[in-house]
């Protein structure tokens, strides 16, 4: 089958194109470690979150050396909890899972992002750059007063973080 | 070649029987573009906040699944089943094997999306117990009246009696005349066919025996992540059955527009088996943030995606050097002089080049989409709905409207009722679009979410980058009025059509390719051996996610519960329901009655 010298060329270039792409993705993954949501949590009853250790009392714990865990709930039309407080120039790490339909989970602006789907623990883990306030935002349709549905992150400075943990609500 | 002997007869001369179901498909097709454009100018002046006295936050929900619906599975499907009923029996020079059977699909998928369309729009009315606010994508659990999905499954089995109506005329057309290669548009229709085949298998699956059961109270749960992937198993390669027309379109219709003809025909079959090889196996790239799909996984459905951008590229040189060809033909000189001798007061012609043009750049923010890590900044933002107004919006219905120009006189003997509105609704079309998506782009990135009534959060405010987000949302209303200014000039330059006189000497031949089929390997044409190549990559892609999700969450749900946005007895609505769509029925068949006649 004939096909044109300067189809040859574009062919060869649009190959190209998709490998770079293939490969900035891969770049990302292996170089500066970008994890994904992935199946690292295991499965979960949405309907027994109150027995649940983590999620039946949603917050914000620290379980590290400057490591921290958000134990986060999403429910129509809120999030628990809610605003989330965590300490600046940290690593945090949300666990995010719903007791009704399946939401979203977006701190607006960033690239802190997932789904939230009944039955499963979302994980993603960040680092928190200086103290800001952020929106949290349900990104997927769950309802009547989806719009509603909105909460806040506080990254707070280390001072200001452990007097509100010592203050008793932790959250 | 068939195409050489039409000689100065239309379609409609020719195959008057053909010519009315076509005609009935696209008013079919054009009824869902009007209603769908009427929620569209409802939702952009309520979400941006320029209106919203006409209709409540909560009932925007049930417009936006009123606007997805009617317009992604409706307008497109119903222009798709005319558009491809007219390709085959010209391209075969021969009519449908049994034109009752053809009338019989017609009708399945009129009766289906009637009934899906009932409970959609039965959500604007307290006094029925009745809704569907679930979205073009009824995630579960999320749950909509019964005759959502019942409607679903009946629009689908008619489309896949259309496409066996296709395949049963060509194999007719193959035992009358056995040596011959399959004629390019019949390949392209047998080709999406059969991608459709595949690709709607999965939906149809979670309808029949997860989602219509549940709702009918049969089981009590379902698996949201299980119901999730079988959408979206069928929900991009959907994305590639609207756009199969428009490339139809762009490769045997607009290079005979620009004055020229095809530039190869072996690279139109190599393209269009490429998109039924890689459509379906990718579907888990809308699911990048899901939990409880491994990376691994992701990883895959990311790499076929990829590999997708290669059919659409080849596609933007072929379709260039067929239309830079024409412009020769006409005259054209100098490397970019051409392009000032191409028939661009045309409305078909320059319709269908301003959707190429904006495909390019859908094509682009697709690329974002597809890859796994920038796509955490922008999924499920508004910047998605930018993306695919750009491809299925612009690219695909621009593509439609604009082929319209030209297809109508073949199918109706009718000369178009005013070409210059037809090219002031095309460029406005566009105007509009570049507004519209532009400005979702740039919200995006912001962080404004789609799908949503009212963006605007009570305890934040959005950063600010490319203009603020009051600003933008001004150039989104505009471009979304815009928009609807178009589709009011389209539907009333139809109308006025609808009513000139029948005249002869309309009839338009399609010229073969300057590389016809004698140059494409054989192979090509063995859909057979195709067919089987996709069914497999499907199993590799999809075997194991799926029975990862079944393993970890059951095949009826982990445990979760049932949240009906509609709040009725099902008998109750199921009775109410069955007398709505028999009234419906009957009504839409009278007036199709009337306009077809």
């Amino acid at each position: 089958m004939h096909i044109h010298a300067y189809e040859k060329l574009w062919l060869a270039a649009s190959v190209l194109l998709i490998l770079f792409l293939l490969g900035s993705v891969t770049y990302g993954a292996v170089g500066p470690g970008v994890a994904m949501v992935s199946d690292s949590e295991p499965a979960i009853d949405a309907g027994a979150l109150d027995e649940d250790d983590r999620f039946s009392e949603p917050r914000v714990e620290q379980v590290g050396e400057n490591e921290y865990a958000a134990y986060v709930v999403a429910r129509q039309f809120g999030f628990q909890p809610d605003p989330i407080v965590v300490p600046a120039n940290s690593t945090v790490t949300f666990y995010v899972t719903s007791a009704d339909v399946i939401h979203g989970f977006e701190v607006a602006g960033t690239n802190a992002n997932t789904m939230v789907v009944p039955g499963e623990v979302s994980e993603i883990t960040v680092e928190t750059d200086g103290p800001a306030e952020y929106g949290i935002v349900c990104n997927e349709y769950c309802g009547a007063a989806h719009h509603a549905m909105e909460g806040k992150l506080e990254v707070v400075s280390q001072s200001a973080y452990e007097e509100r943990a010592s203050g008793g609500d932790g959250e | 070649m068939s195409e050489a002997i039409e000689g100065d007869r239309t379609f409609a001369d020719k195959f008057p029987e053909e010519a009315r179901v076509v005609r009935a498909a696209l008013l079919g097709s054009f009824l869902a573009l009007t209603l769908g454009a009427v929620f569209g100018i409802i939702q952009t002046l309520h979400r941006t906040g320029v209106f919203r006295g006409l209709i409540s936050s909560t009932d925007y929900y049930t417009s936006l699944t009123a606007h997805g619906v009617f317009l992604a599975l409706s307008f497109t499907t119903f222009f798709l089943v005319g558009l491809f009923t007219w390709a085959v029996v010209r391209s075969l020079d021969r009519p449908v094997i049994d034109i009752r059977i053809t009338w019989t699909w017609y009708g399945l998928m009129a009766a289906g999306m009637t009934m899906t369309g009932i409970s959609i729009l039965a959500g604007f009315v307290n006094e029925l117990d009745m809704s569907a606010d679930v979205l073009f994508t009824f995630y579960a659990p999320l749950q909509a009246h019964p005759m959502f999905y019942a409607g679903l499954a009946v629009f689908i089995v008619g489309s896949w009696i259309a496409g066996a109506d296709y395949f049963r005329t060509w194999l007719a057309w193959k035992r009358e005349n056995p040596d011959e290669r399959i004629p390019l548009q019949t390949f392209m229709v047998l080709t999406t066919m059969a991608m459709w085949y595949i690709a709607s298998s999965a939906v149809a699956a979670s309808v029949l025996i997860f989602l219509l059961p549940w709702s009918l109270g049969l089981i009590d749960q379902v698996n949201p992540t299980l119901t999730r992937t079988l959408f979206w198993f069928f929900g991009h390669p959907v994305v590639y059955f609207w756009l199969m027309p428009a490339y139809l379109l762009w490769y045997t219709v607009l290079p005979k527009i620009a004055g020229g003809r095809l530039f190869s025909d072996p690279l139109a079959r190599v393209v269009f088996v490429l998109f039924l090889l890689l459509s379906t196996p990718v579907g888990i790239h809308h699911q990048y943030l899901d939990p409880g799909i491994a990376e691994g996984f992701k990883f895959i459905s990311m790499t076929n995606t990829m590999f997708l951008l290669l059919p659409s590229l080849l596609t933007a040189f072929t379709v260039v050097a067929s239309v830079e060809y024409g412009a020769r033909q006409r005259g054209g000189t100098g490397l970019l002089g051409w392009l000032t001798d191409l028939p661009w007061r045309d409305p078909a012609f320059t319709g269908m080049m301003l959707a190429g043009l904006m495909f390019a750049a859908g094509g682009f923010s697709g690329m974002v989409n597809a890859g796994m890590n920038i796509n955490y900044m922008i999924h499920n933002t508004i910047w998605v709905p930018g993306h695919f107004h750009l491809t299925v919006g612009t690219a695909v219905a621009l593509t439609f409207m604009a082929a319209t120009y030209w297809l109508w006189p073949q199918i109706t003997n009718k000369p178009i009722y005013s070409r210059a509105i037809g090219l002031v609704q095309v460029v406005v079309w566009f105007v509009g679009m570049a507004l519209m998506s532009n400005a979702m782009h740039a919200q995006g990135i912001l962080g404004v979410p789609r799908r949503t009534a009212e963006p605007e959060y009570s305890g934040f405010d959005y950063p600010t980058m490319f203009g603020g987000f009051e600003e933008l949302n001004i150039q989104i209303a505009i471009g979304g009025t815009l928009l609807f200014v178009s589709t009011v000039l389209f539907i009333g330059n139809l109308v006025l059509t609808m009513g000139n006189p029948k005249i002869s000497g309309l009839a338009e031949e399609l010229p073969p390719a300057l590389s016809g089929p004698d140059d494409a390997p054989r192979v090509l044409d063995n859909l057979r051996l195709w067919v089987g190549i996709a069914v497999t990559l499907v199993v590799l892609a999809y075997a194991l996610p799926l029975a990862a999700i079944i393993n970890r969450g059951g095949l009826l749900g982990p445990g979760v519960g049932t949240f009906p946005v509609w709040l009725t007895p099902v008998l109750d609505a199921l009775a109410n329901g069955a007398a709505a769509v028999v009234g419906g029925v009957v009504d839409a068949s009278a007036s199709l009655a009337e306009v077809v006649g």
